[in-house]
């Protein structure tokens, strides 16, 4: 007659059993929020003396360019060889896009069904771990031996790093869902999903955005990580070559690209789980 | 409704048991509970922790079944969550994502109807909720957020409420409040409200007949009636009659509990592990 038989109690509000992940970075969702014109002024301010300074000392103990180049020699290099860095730039987002794509379909599926079945979680959850634990960089040479070396290592390398992360943080989220909202549901007649879609789904959702996160940055990690390993392309092949020929200011040019790359990322899946996950403050 | 439709009760609990299976041996959460309840009329049901009220308003609202017997409702055993059932849960229970609008039209999302407009905005003004419809629920108190669960609740006309224990997390004041405000609703509508309280003072202001539980096991002990005019103030709460029935139902829910308490002493003793 009921799927639920347990002894009802609500005095907690909310299942606590999956409120601390493996990968649980809230913290990185909950940035200091930057408010007013004075608040980016000073920023702003800041940034330009630190870099001055950087610029000022280098420029006093003569610090030579394959050491360390000099901001201005960096932007030089950013601005004029930008054209010949861009399609390299192309490689790197087609490999994270295509990569962290699969990854996170195959993992968000996974979690939502995974977590139907709690005995089936339980004999899963080691391998997942194994998956979130080893760098998948580590199977890069392997993976070129196979496939050679165009695309499909670093993308499947790319969804080997994404897939896990995306998978182990939403399971969280679904698994945190507190019976008496599911009671809540089955009260009016909610099949099961219904529950799943209109229930679970949503207060998932939060967990659901950290996983996206931290996922496609991995994917970021290790897209680049394997360029670095092998083939002509990419900006991690760009790195390599940069610095086997000592092209200094190219080579930071490629690192100020990355950075940026990752900044855009982590911005746009902040601002993705403001908006749709705000009501968890 | 037959001819003979005012004995026909609206609610009948027959010999409701229930047996929790858990870790430490089976629990008999609930003993061969009758009840009839009748329709139109406000049941509260009052008992220590453990007495199974909780247990026994599951079974009625179909979420949980009953190990033995059956609750029928209009003549036809309850299998399954019902829509002549509303209830209204410990906490609010509201969907923390949704605002109050769209809280209140969940069920209708969930059954697939159109939501009554001119009913739900009769039941948000009754409820002093006007002009909350765009809040979220963080936004709003704990009192404010029980009236949007009563909305909801009471948004697709149920016949009867279950209510469990909805009031226990407020305070005194707005617990006062919403004590009148189910009053005011119930003599609107005359929905058949069964309520679960921890409060003797609740059970007795709004009940018409008040159900004493004891503990471990769950059984009905006493069924006292409340023999007072509608609507009520909170005036008849000092009086002479409401004090003796507050005692009398003190005594027998702490007088359960001692007894149970002496008992459970002994076995205990002779439980100690020995080698």
């Amino acid at each position: 007659m009921s799927n639920s038989d347990a002894i009802p109690e609500f005095g907690k509000t909310s299942a606590g059993s999956g409120e601390v992940g493996v990968a649980n970075m809230s913290a990185l969702t909950a940035g200091p929020g930057i408010n007013s014109f004075r608040d980016v002024a000073i920023i702003v301010a800041v940034a330009v003396v630190v870099i001055g300074s950087v610029e000022v000392l280098l420029n006093i103990f003569a610090v030579p360019q394959y050491v360390l180049p000099k901001p201005s020699e960096i932007a030089v290099a950013l601005y004029t060889d930008f054209g010949f860095i861009a399609p390299h730039l192309g490689h790197t987002l087609i490999e994270l896009f295509s990569g962290f794509g699969i990854g996170a379909v195959i993992g968000l599926i996974l979690a939502a069904v995974i977590t139907q079945f709690p005995f089936a979680e339980k004999i899963i959850t080691p391998y997942i771990l194994l998956l979130v634990t080893t760098p998948m960089l580590a199977l890069v040479p392997l993976l070129i031996l196979r496939f050679g070396f165009g695309y499909e290592p670093r993308i499947i390398a790319v969804a080997l790093a994404s897939g896990p992360m995306v998978m182990i943080n939403a399971a969280t989220g679904f698994r945190r869902v507190d019976s008496g909202k599911i009671a809540l549901a089955r009260s009016y007649g909610a099949s099961t999903l219904q529950i799943f879609w209109k229930v679970r789904a949503p207060m998932a959702l939060p967990m659901i955005f950290v996983g996206l996160m931290v996922g496609s940055i991995f994917g970021l990690l290790t897209a680049v990580g394997a360029e670095m390993v092998g083939g002509g392309f990419g900006l991690g092949n760009r790195l390599t070559s940069y610095s086997s020929m000592i092209q200094m200011p190219q080579f930071f040019a490629v690192v100020m690209i990355l950075s940026t790359l990752g900044i855009l990322i982590y911005v746009l899946f902040f601002l993705l789980g403001k908006k749709f996950a705000s009501w968890e403050a | 409704m037959n001819a003979m439709g005012s004995l026909e009760p609206k609610l009948r609990v027959k010999a409701a048991t229930k047996v929790y299976q858990t870790g430490s041996g089976d629990l008999l959460a609930l003993d061969r509970c009758s009840l009839d309840i009748q329709a139109g009329e406000i049941l509260t049901v009052v008992g220590p922790s453990g007495s199974g009220k909780t247990t026994l308003l599951w079974a009625m609202s179909g979420l949980h079944g009953l190990t033995s017997g059956e609750v029928v409702l209009d003549g036809k055993t309850i299998k399954g969550p019902n829509s002549q059932i509303g209830m209204v849960f410990q906490e609010a229970n509201l969907l923390p994502w949704r605002n109050v609008d769209a809280n209140i039209r969940f069920p209708f999302e969930i059954k697939g109807e159109k939501p009554d407009e001119a009913w739900i905005a009769s039941l948000m003004h009754r409820v002093g909720l006007d002009g909350f419809g765009r809040k979220m629920p963080r936004e709003l108190s704990g009192g404010m957020q029980q009236r949007v669960a009563l909305v909801r609740a009471l948004s697709f006309k149920p016949s009867v409420l279950l209510m469990d224990e909805p009031f226990g997390a407020l305070d005194a004041f707005t617990r006062e409040e919403m004590n009148h405000l189910v009053e005011e609703i119930y003599l609107d509508t005359r929905t058949t409200i069964v309520l679960i309280t921890h409060s003797i003072e609740e059970a007795i202001f709004l009940g018409d007949r008040i159900v004493v539980m004891s503990a471990r096991p769950g059984r009905i002990a006493h069924i006292h009636d409340v023999p007072f005019a509608r609507p009520r103030s909170m005036d008849i709460m000092s009086t002479r009659e409401v004090f003796d029935l507050t005692n009398t139902i003190k005594r027998e829910i702490v007088g359960d509990q001692q007894s149970k308490a002496r008992i459970a002493q002994r076995p205990a003793a002779a439980a100690t592990p020995g080698n």
